[in-house]
């Protein structure tokens, strides 16, 4: 599904290296998990996956379904299927969540040659869905983000990704802000979108949203490099001992 | 005076005259013309024409313009609609319970007449201590005009769209009976050029909300505003605007009642060979009055922005609530915003803020809409629509904001 192979990143401004060769591949149906002490460039590479402006790639490649993402544009990585759940959600005042919903929605069906849904077939699957993440009708009017709770927001961010359905997603430190009963809603939200066809890449500090959304395979990521892949009882070991035994075993 | 001044009047005036009638229409554009004679018209480097060249509006020859028809948000809309074409109004349609709409030339004939006591009094009285020397111009010259009344809640709004090329000079006096209330709302600017004016009293507890939407590219056009509050009286003007070659906007306001409240709202959209300038005056002499200026400027490919807004508290208006805020969006490095915020204050127990923004798109929140899958340029509208809104929400009527909003949506669509 999502191939990452020897990924070099520079930041585009400054002559600072981020990632150092990474590589990764994230099959559909399995949920991997990136966990790594901070500033590792565990979210480096979810922004360099989805677009964002600021970094260079100098090597490497990253594809989805075999195709190259790196030189399309954000909007074209989504409707190819992409999405990142943000660690910071974005406030934008003065655009209404369900407009913007419906926006993205359209835009990405529209991109892939599909009918646009019509707002009476929109309403009632953004009801649906938006009801299973505790989302009420009030939310959904606001501004995107506006006056949302840390786990509001993540909540939303899990809403979007259940309503543009891509065959990647990726989670940001998800479970950043969030309390114990949140982070269960968001896991279970993440969870209902679990199936062969998608697959997860789940970026995280702790071990415990994996508690919640148990892993296929977990990497620990160090100084721009994945240094070491397991199962998930590798993020047990680190719940328990830190990062620091597994980074000077690689060293 | 300085000769420049003298000499931009005197060519002016070469090429006008005055429309006949007696009456105390005739004695009050004269006075107008005596006035004016003292000032001349404005050149360049008087203080308050700094950011705007004001020689396309004073010289003798309108500029070419095309008639351009930038459609119409009200369109549909259940008004009285009067067309005025080249400066000329034309029929007056059926009117309902509570309002009075007059030509003024008709209304200038009789000896005896309410509007004798407003016109060219509040353009005077707000030509001071900034001169405004086009709008005394209007009120020597105008060729036609609306006068208008409201004796009660006048539940249809008055529509005054403009039509035709000409060269006009239009001035419209607007009185609010104590308790009345009324929606007026312009339309239609002509290609070339146009001075407008209104005058404005709102008495005691009356209630004017007034619009204006510009929409033709063309258009040299230097707007005029005189409103004058009764106590516990409201004002809620928007002005709307998309490109221009030269638009001015001057709103004076002068509180003279306690507990008034007057509002001031913009939102414009500007490509290319476009000037905008919005300036403002808000004189406070009254008891805990409340006035807000909202103004959002988009701007890019040339496109010039200026707003000079002031706020003057007199000794003696305590409690006085004013606000001022004035905001662009600069969509890329040829786009200019000048802005001159102003507060004068003899009062010590008053509350005065006023800020004013500069930038370009919010480039986060412009990815992550672009995250989701929304193409860029649409992306940018929604960022433009969303920050132009929060002046239409100054509006404070569901249904016009709506259209207004929708009429907007078609602009950033263009």
């Amino acid at each position: 599904m999502l191939k990452i192979e020897n990924l070099h990143v520079k930041l585009e401004e400054e002559d600072k290296r981020i990632l150092k060769g990474v590589d990764l591949e994230v099959e559909a149906g399995k949920v991997h998990a990136i966990m790594g002490p901070n500033g590792s460039g565990k979210s480096t590479l979810s922004y360099v996956l989805s677009g964002r402006d600021g970094y260079e790639v100098t090597d490497g490649s990253a594809t989805l379904g075999g195709e190259d993402i790196l030189d399309m544009e954000p909007e074209e990585r989504a409707a190819a299927g992409l999405f990142l759940a943000f660690q910071y959600p974005v406030e934008i005042p003065g655009v209404g969540n369900m407009t913007f919903l419906r926006t993205a929605v359209n835009a990405q069906r529209k991109a892939r040659g599909q009918d646009e849904l019509s707002a009476g077939e929109f309403l009632k699957v953004v009801r649906e869905k938006a009801k299973t993440l505790k989302i009420d009708a009030d939310m959904l009017k606001r501004p995107v983000n506006v006056g949302f709770s840390g786990g509001e927001k993540k909540r939303n961010e899990i809403l979007q990704m259940a309503m543009l359905e891509p065959k990647m997603c990726i989670l940001d430190e998800t479970d950043s802000g969030l309390d114990v009963d949140a982070m269960k809603l968001v896991a279970d939200g993440v969870n209902a979108l679990r199936d062969e066809g998608r697959g997860f890449l789940v970026i995280t500090h702790y071990q415990r949203l994996l508690d919640h959304i148990a892993p296929d395979v977990v990497h620990i990521m160090a100084d721009g490099r994945i240094v070491k892949t397991g199962g998930p009882d590798l993020a047990l070991e680190v719940e328990k001992n830190g990062y620091g035994d597994i980074l000077s075993e690689v060293a | 005076m300085a000769d420049a001044h003298k000499t931009a009047l005197d060519d002016r005036l070469s090429a006008l005259s005055m429309p006949e009638g007696g009456g105390w229409l005739g004695r009050a554009r004269k006075d107008a013309l005596a006035r004016l004679g003292a000032v001349g018209l404005p050149v360049r480097r008087d203080e308050y024409w700094r950011y705007t060249d004001p020689r396309a509006l004073t010289r003798v020859e309108a500029p070419e313009g095309a008639d351009v028809d930038a459609g119409d948000p009200f369109d549909g809309l259940d008004a009285v609609t009067i067309t005025v074409t080249d400066g000329v109004g034309g029929d007056l349609p059926s009117l309902p319970e509570g309002l009075e709409v007059q030509r003024l030339a008709e209304a200038g004939a009789p000896d005896i007449h309410w509007a004798k006591d407003l016109y060219g009094a509040l353009e005077a009285a707000g030509s001071r201590p900034v001169l405004r020397p086009l709008a005394t111009l209007n009120s020597a010259f105008a060729t036609d005009g609306l006068v208008i009344r409201a004796t009660g809640p006048v539940g249809t709004p008055v529509r005054i769209v403009m039509a035709g090329r000409g060269d006009a000079i239009l001035h419209h006096v607007v009185k609010v009976e104590a308790g009345a209330s009324l929606t007026l709302i312009e339309t239609g600017t002509p290609g070339a050029r146009a001075n407008t004016a209104i005058e404005v009293d709102v008495a005691e507890g009356g209630v004017l909300h007034h619009l204006r939407v510009d929409g033709g590219d063309d258009r040299h056009l230097n707007a005029h505003l005189f409103a004058r509050l009764g106590a516990e009286a409201t004002l809620r003007s928007f002005a709307m605007a998309r490109n221009g070659t030269l638009t001015r906007n001057e709103s004076t306001v002068e509180f003279t009642g306690d507990d008034a409240a007057a509002t001031l709202a913009g939102a414009v959209v500007g490509e290319g060979r476009v000037h905008h300038d919005d300036t403002v005056f808000v004189t406070h002499g009254a008891l805990r009055c409340e006035s807000r200026q909202v103004y959002k400027k988009v701007l890019r490919s040339g496109a010039t922005g200026v707003f000079q807004g002031k706020i003057l508290v007199k000794e003696g208006a305590q409690k006085t609530d004013g606000y001022q805020i004035s905001q662009s969006l600069l969509l890329d490095d040829d786009a200019v915003f000048l802005a001159k915020p102003e507060l004068e204050i003899y009062a010590d127990d008053v509350a005065c803020s006023h800020g004013s923004t500069t930038g370009a798109i919010d480039e986060t929140a412009l990815f992550y809409l672009r995250s989701r899958g929304v193409p860029e340029a649409r992306a940018v509208a929604m960022l433009v629509l969303s920050f132009l809104a929060e002046a239409v929400e100054e509006v404070d009527d569901a249904g016009l904001q709506e259209r207004l909003l929708e009429h907007l949506e078609g602009w950033l669509a263009a």
